[in-house]
């Protein structure tokens, strides 16, 4: 009997892995918290307020985010459902929309730029932040993408369902958080912009 | 013997898991690229030493300079060439010594290399689990730290040296590359090393978290692990949410430094130049680095903590004393270490009222360690101790973790750090909370499970040796720094011979460059024992120190995989030492109660209703007996 249960512990076990995921989630939060704690510290600090209205784009951006999370939602439930096409389908929108929001994000800073003259390297460093949470939030988005890709490409090789939603789920574990961190970033710079 | 059951139970059953771990596997996959949890250890082991010893050779170059500052060794030039022209060193290059002295102790060897060999070595091992949640990413964080020690070391390559800020690499001196030499390329390859540290430190501590939680043993319940395995976790908890913050520090540096951001930076002239970074804040810098640097310190010192804690038990034969408390002292360390930073900053302006409550959890810090002083002696008093050089090395870093941390009291005091902040004071502090007992417990580990890593012993004669002068050398080299740091000599001065008030100190100086040549001398030893154990060494038998723990339940011979067979289940705490009943004086983990049945006590069966009838019943059998009698 204590054999069989012991057996049992020496499958193929993939909860520590997704465990895995959720750590560096937790490690990925405390440095977007370090970032906005930093701001804090700065413009309380010196009074150097951001004193800029968020570009309308940064709005846009949480719309396909939202949206991207929605469509990476049901591509996992095609994938449970073991509709496979419909899987692939909802991945490449997915995929479509994770490109949308990263071009979105670079044009954000266009209009920051060009239209707005709020700098990166400007003497009021709490605008220099607007840049560095932007960035290093779209730094995860290209690992999220990556991600997302090679689950795409699992999907074309035919691999073992486990394997399939084992891929689906990580995937779907980073960008939700991602999604989630956009938003507090934007609700942040919005409650700071004056 | 309890083991050989184990064992039995493995033969009866011979899976299919003993089988594919003896394919014959590839030098590169087997000693290189090894995705095994117990040769990443050893990889992490041997770095570590390496560059431990690379870092004590740089100190024994500064100590020289302050020692003999007005003397010429041609020695030194012909070995350092432009860092030190004739015969003295440079003070350019003394200050990249005491950085990259500091960078490589603190980092490489007492985080990489303490926690990286013995949270990949014990964590498997002890918990009962074939390898790490995921062995690629642990293979990698070894690769990771690997690159980032060549990266670190390269910086002595380039023309105007490494990094030289201090290993806390606070702005303006780390953002400006021309502020310094040692802000040049020197400070890049500092920033890079460290990424790539961050990296593998991150990627370390995910799988140790998850390892533990995820992977326990049947029967290994939270509060039947030892208390390496518990130290160990609690570090890598530290690690994984205190890095990211250095690493949101070092962003924006790397912006300061590379891109002419403003966060760290303001009202900056440089060579009579008014440069254009307005607004910025360098104590910005310092809250970030050490919301790291404080749970950093503890990241050192815990896992040393575990080891002394288990040796300590293990050679005074008798149960850990409070195995409870020291786990909650734990926590309460892990928990406290993020609300202390503040204390780091005393003196930089901050508002006086926020200096006090920085100054109080600080101090509520010496409770947590008060309570594990205190469990260490107790488990000591009346123990049958052996006294083999893993247990010297535990008891020296309980001493030495008594005596740097009486001035730790003082140091959190935010009145007292006007006058000692920044002198010898705190060097000595450190050197002996953090620097000795970290490296004391690190080498306690060693002693201890080197049977475990190469299946063979150490020399005990040399072990002896090397503790005893490690030991009073140690001392010798801190214990003096505190009535300098009382006086008020500043740390990471070049030379004192400027300063009439601190002049007299200079034969102090020459003693402590003495007692630190002897006892980097007594390092040798170590080497050598090191070394030469591996290859020449007493073959080890499967359970050394008759001890408890999982560990020793495994062959001597290391598999992937560890147990040849089933993973053995666990029944009991592993502090069963000189149990009243039992045959021998200790009980691993691994025997049921129901064959303990004379040894056994009504508090082991507290949450069994069924084992606590059964041993009713066989104490009024044998009472029944008695009167027979």
């Amino acid at each position: 009997m204590m054999a069989q249960i012991q057996k049992n512990n020496d499958r193929l076990d993939l909860a520590p892995k997704k465990f895995n995921m959720w750590i560096f989630i937790f490690t990925s939060f405390m440095f977007f918290a370090a970032l906005t704690s930093g701001f804090i510290v700065y413009s309380g600090g010196r009074g150097h307020g951001l004193n800029v209205i968020m570009p309308s784009a940064f709005l846009y951006s949480t719309i396909i985010i939202a949206i991207s999370s929605g469509t990476l939602f049901l591509a996992q439930k095609a994938a449970k459902g073991l509709q496979f096409s419909k899987q692939r389908m909802f991945l490449w929108i997915t995929f479509i929309l994770g490109v949308a929001f990263f071009i979105n994000q670079v044009y954000a800073w266009y209009v920051l730029t060009y239209r707005m003259n709020v700098y990166l390297t400007d003497t009021n460093a709490s605008r220099s932040f607007v840049y560095i949470f932007t960035g290093m939030h779209l730094v995860h988005i290209i690992a999220a993408i990556l991600l997302l890709l090679n689950t795409l490409r699992g999907t074309y090789k035919n691999i073992p369902q486990v394997r399939n939603l084992f891929k689906m789920e990580m995937t779907s574990i980073f960008w939700h958080f991602l999604g989630i961190i956009w938003i507090y970033l934007y609700v942040f710079l919005l409650l700071n912009q004056n | 013997m309890s083991t050989l059951a184990v064992h039995d139970h493995g033969v009866a059953h011979h899976d299919d898991h003993g089988h594919e771990h003896h394919h014959n596997q590839s030098f590169l996959s087997k000693y290189v690229f090894s995705m095994d949890h117990k040769m990443i250890a050893k990889q992490f082991l041997i770095t570590g030493i390496t560059m431990a010893v690379i870092a004590m050779i740089l100190s024994i170059l500064f100590r020289i300079q302050l020692a003999y500052p007005d003397k010429t060794f041609p020695l030194l030039t012909t070995l350092l060439g432009r860092f030190a022209p004739n015969g003295r060193i440079s003070a350019d290059f003394y200050l990249s010594l005491v950085t990259i002295h500091g960078t490589i102790m603190v980092f490489f060897v007492l985080t990489a290399g303490l926690s990286g060999t013995f949270a990949n070595l014990l964590i498997p091992l002890q918990v009962g689990a074939r390898d790490m949640a995921s062995p690629f990413m642990n293979m990698l964080s070894y690769w990771f730290f690997f690159m980032a020690s060549v990266v670190m070391l390269s910086s002595f390559l380039v023309q105007k040296g490494p990094a030289s800020g201090g290993w806390t690499i606070y702005p303006p001196l780390s953002a400006l590359p021309k502020a310094m030499p040692g802000s040049g390329e020197g400070m890049t390859l500092w920033l890079i090393s460290m990424v790539m540290f961050v990296a593998s430190s991150l990627m370390g501590g995910i799988n140790y978290v998850s390892t533990v939680l995820n992977m326990r043993t049947k029967g290994m319940d939270l509060w039947k692990m030892p208390l390496t395995i518990w130290a160990l976790f609690l570090t890598a908890i530290l690690g994984v949410l205190a890095f990211p913050v250095l690493v949101a520090g070092v962003v924006l540096l790397i912006f300061d430094r590379s891109f002419g951001t403003s966060f760290y930076l303001s009202d900056i002239v440089l060579n009579g130049v008014q440069q254009p970074f307005e607004g910025g804040s360098p104590i910005l810098f310092q809250h970030l680095f050490w919301f790291l640097g404080h749970p950093e310190v503890y990241i050192v010192i815990m896992p040393a903590m575990g080891i002394s804690s288990e040796i300590m038990s293990v050679n005074s034969r008798k149960p850990i004393f409070g195995y409870h408390a020291m786990v909650y002292s734990l926590v309460g360390i892990t928990v406290l270490s993020f609300i202390v930073w503040g204390h780091h900053m005393f003196v930089t302006g901050m508002n006086p009222f926020l200096g006090g409550v920085f100054m109080i959890t600080t101090l509520i810090i010496a409770v947590p360690s008060a309570v594990k002083t205190f469990n260490w002696l107790a488990t000591l008093w009346r123990g049958n101790i052996r006294f083999t050089p893993a247990m010297l090395f535990a008891i020296g870093m309980v001493s030495f973790f008594i005596s740097g941390g009486l001035t730790g009291i003082f140091l959190g005091n935010a009145a007292l750090d006007i006058n000692l902040h920044d002198t010898y004071f705190v060097v000595a502090h450190f050197h002996l909370v953090m620097g000795s007992a970290a490296i004391f417990g690190m080498l306690a580990g060693v002693y201890h499970w080197f049977p475990k890593m190469f299946g063979r012993m150490m020399d005990e004669k040399l072990g002896y040796l090397h503790f005893w002068l490690t030991f009073i050398g140690a001392y010798l080299v801190f214990f003096p720094m505190h009535f300098m740091g009382l006086d008020g000599v500043p740390r990471r001065y070049y030379a004192f011979t400027e300063f009439v008030s601190m002049q007299r100190w200079l034969t102090v100086n020459t003693f402590i460059t003495w007692a630190a040549i002897m006892a980097a001398c007594a390092q040798v030893a170590f080497l050598y024992n090191f070394i030469t154990s591996i290859f020449i060494g007493k073959k080890a038998t499967q359970n050394p120190w008759e001890s408890n723990t999982l560990e020793w339940t495994t062959p001597v011979e290391h598999l992937h995989g560890n147990w040849p067979g089933e993973i053995p289940t666990v029944y009991r705490w592993p502090y069963d030492y000189s149990k009243p009943g039992a045959e021998e004086d200790y009980i691993p983990q691994t025997v049921p109660f129901s064959q303990t049945m004379s040894s056994n006590q009504a508090h082991d069966f507290e949450d069994n209703p069924k084992g606590l009838e059964e041993l009713n019943k066989f104490t009024s059998t044998l009472k029944a007996n008695e009167q027979v009698k």
